[in-house]
């Protein structure tokens, strides 16, 4: 479903006023990395601050190209998709973020339904899918509320529903448990990993360490833009 | 995208964004009024040139006794010089469209009718007045081919171009519309300008929305639809407004003009005439302006 082979990211870096890659001063944000993710996995991806985390996301939406190697994501070679076929790569992957990133002026079943309209989608799909989604991520009855009449832990469902509403074949999350407490964490992993149960492939980037050895899914960890270990049924820090 | 959810999305894109959606439509509205009064200005001078051409007449003044003319001092115009200038005349066909002669009697007819209420020629007598041709030509710029065949020739007094009284207020028209249109220049630079000030600002303000789009892959063209729409019912509306100004100037200011002057003047008529090259032209820049910002500040 992903596939990294040999992918180094380097960022172009202003020096001297003129932009320049600078390799002689700082390492690239990923270095020679291959990986391989397969249909249906969930995986955790770890490692600290500047680790290279949210780097490996973005390669994968295609937000960015990567400097050298190739990256597929389903099935499609990403240095070779042209600019307008992007939309489509990214019609298959459903991302959620720390910050949830919901539009404040619309409610809960106006933000969900807000990733279908945009797709063109008929108001009756809409009218179909989004309480089905809403019902999944435990957000049922809720439908009128605005953003900010939610918890922090409801908000990340909306967030979620948004993500999955389109069915997406892979679903990133980047930290999406940074701003939460730990029950509420769970739980919204928890939501993740019945996701996960319908097919869905997820990636999600971490540093809650509890979560991690909570679930023991595989682990992949970052050190400096190098992957350092890729461990089956795996625990944050390693073998513990 | 449903026409419904782009329809929603601009109204409330405009709500929001309400009062630079106004310049834009204000700006708009100067920059086309200040076009559209350009284009009129040279559609007057048009229309004025194909009434007088048509009319202007090379007046070939023969000499009378009393004319102190330095052509005339061989005294008054003789048979056989008038019958000369009428053959030379004749024999300049097809540049000679018409040769009209007027008797001293008619030349003084004329005048009275003309300035029946002015007390200054009241002294006039008709042997004062010039037996003159008055030639229409086929191509009224080709004045100058009378002028050097008659001008010095014998009997032949003066050799008069009417267009030449009129030439001055074509020329202060002409310079009235280039104005209007260097004006214009500079009033459509400034909405070009202020689309793209506002486009950036409101991407800006609308980047949490943009980037949803993006991640949810809806098509760069579906992201940048409500902005171009925006800016286009902008300046739509703003180029309504100057049609509507232009058109009550001309009905209403030209129009007593008219009424007043024994001029051909511009109607309505013309204004609806340039409407769509001017609304075609400010809703193509405003398209234009649009989409190039947007490739510039709408990441896609």
């Amino acid at each position: 479903m992903i596939r990294f082979e040999n992918v180094t990211k380097s960022y172009l870096r202003s020096t001297t006023g003129r932009h320049r890659l600078d390799d002689a001063g700082s390492k690239p944000a990923l270095h020679g990395v291959s990986l391989e993710i397969e249909r249906g996995e969930f995986v955790f991806l770890v490692g600290q601050s500047g680790s290279g985390k949210s780097t490996l996301l973005r390669l994968i939406l295609c937000e960015e190209a990567a400097t050298s190697g190739n990256v597929l994501v389903a099935g499609r070679e990403l240095s070779r998709l042209p600019r307008r076929k992007v939309p489509a790569l990214r019609r298959e992957i459903g991302t959620v973020f720390q910050d949830f990133r919901l539009l404040p002026n619309k409610n809960v079943f106006g933000n969900v339904a807000f990733a279908l309209q945009v797709l063109g989608k008929s108001r009756q799909a809409i009218k179909a899918v989004v309480p089905e989604t809403l019902e999944m991520v435990g957000l049922a009855g809720k439908e009128k509320r605005l953003p900010h009449q939610l918890s922090g832990g409801e908000q990340q469902r909306v967030a979620i529903a948004r993500a999955f509403v389109n069915k997406p074949l892979i679903l990133l999350a980047d930290e999406p448990t940074g701003n939460l407490d730990p029950t509420t964490s769970l739980d919204i992993v928890r939501l993740l990993d019945r996701i996960n149960h319908t097919g869905t492939t997820i990636v999600m980037a971490t540093h809650d360490n509890g979560i991690v050895d909570q679930l023991r899914k595989r682990v992949l960890e970052l050190e400096d833009g190098e992957l350092v270990r890729d461990q089956m049924r795996g625990a944050y820090g390693g073998h513990r | 995208m449903r026409v419904q959810f782009i329809l929603g999305e601009i109204w409330v894109g405009l709500r929001r964004n309400l009062s630079m959606s106004i310049s834009v439509a204000l700006v708009t509205m100067v920059s086309v009024l200040f076009l559209g009064l350009g284009v009129l200005a040279q559609r007057q001078v048009d229309t004025m040139k194909d009434y007088w051409y048509d009319r202007v007449q090379v007046s070939i003044f023969l000499c009378t006794d009393k004319s102190d003319l330095p052509n005339c001092s061989a005294g008054a115009v003789t048979d056989s010089q008038r019958k000369e200038i009428r053959s030379q005349l004749e024999a300049m066909k097809p540049l000679v469209k018409n040769v009209f002669p007027e008797s001293q009697q008619q030349a003084y007819d004329r005048l009275k009718a003309q300035y029946k209420d002015s007390s200054t020629y009241r002294e006039i007598t008709p042997s004062q007045m010039p037996e003159s041709y008055r030639v229409q030509l086929s191509d009224p710029t080709k004045y100058d081919v009378i002028t050097s065949a008659f001008m010095g020739a014998p009997g032949v007094g003066d050799v008069q171009d009417q267009r030449r009284i009129l030439d001055p207020l074509f020329n202060v028209l002409r310079g009235l519309s280039l104005g209007a249109l260097g004006l214009a220049a500079l009033m459509v630079l400034c909405s070009v300008l202020l689309v793209a000030t506002t486009i950036r600002q409101t991407a800006f303000s609308r980047r949490r929305e943009t980037g949803i789009m993006r991640l949810v892959g809806a098509s760069a063209f579906n992201i940048q639809l409500p902005f171009i729409l925006e800016t286009l019912i902008a300046t739509l509306a703003g180029s309504v407004l100057a049609i509507g100004i232009l058109w009550a100037l001309v009905r209403n200011g030209i129009g007593y003009l008219g009424k007043q002057l024994p001029i051909n003047f511009i109607t309505t008529a013309d204004v609806w005439t340039v409407t769509p090259w001017l609304v075609g032209a400010a809703a193509g820049l405003a398209i234009l302006t649009a989409w190039l910002t947007l490739r510039r500040y709408l990441r896609v």
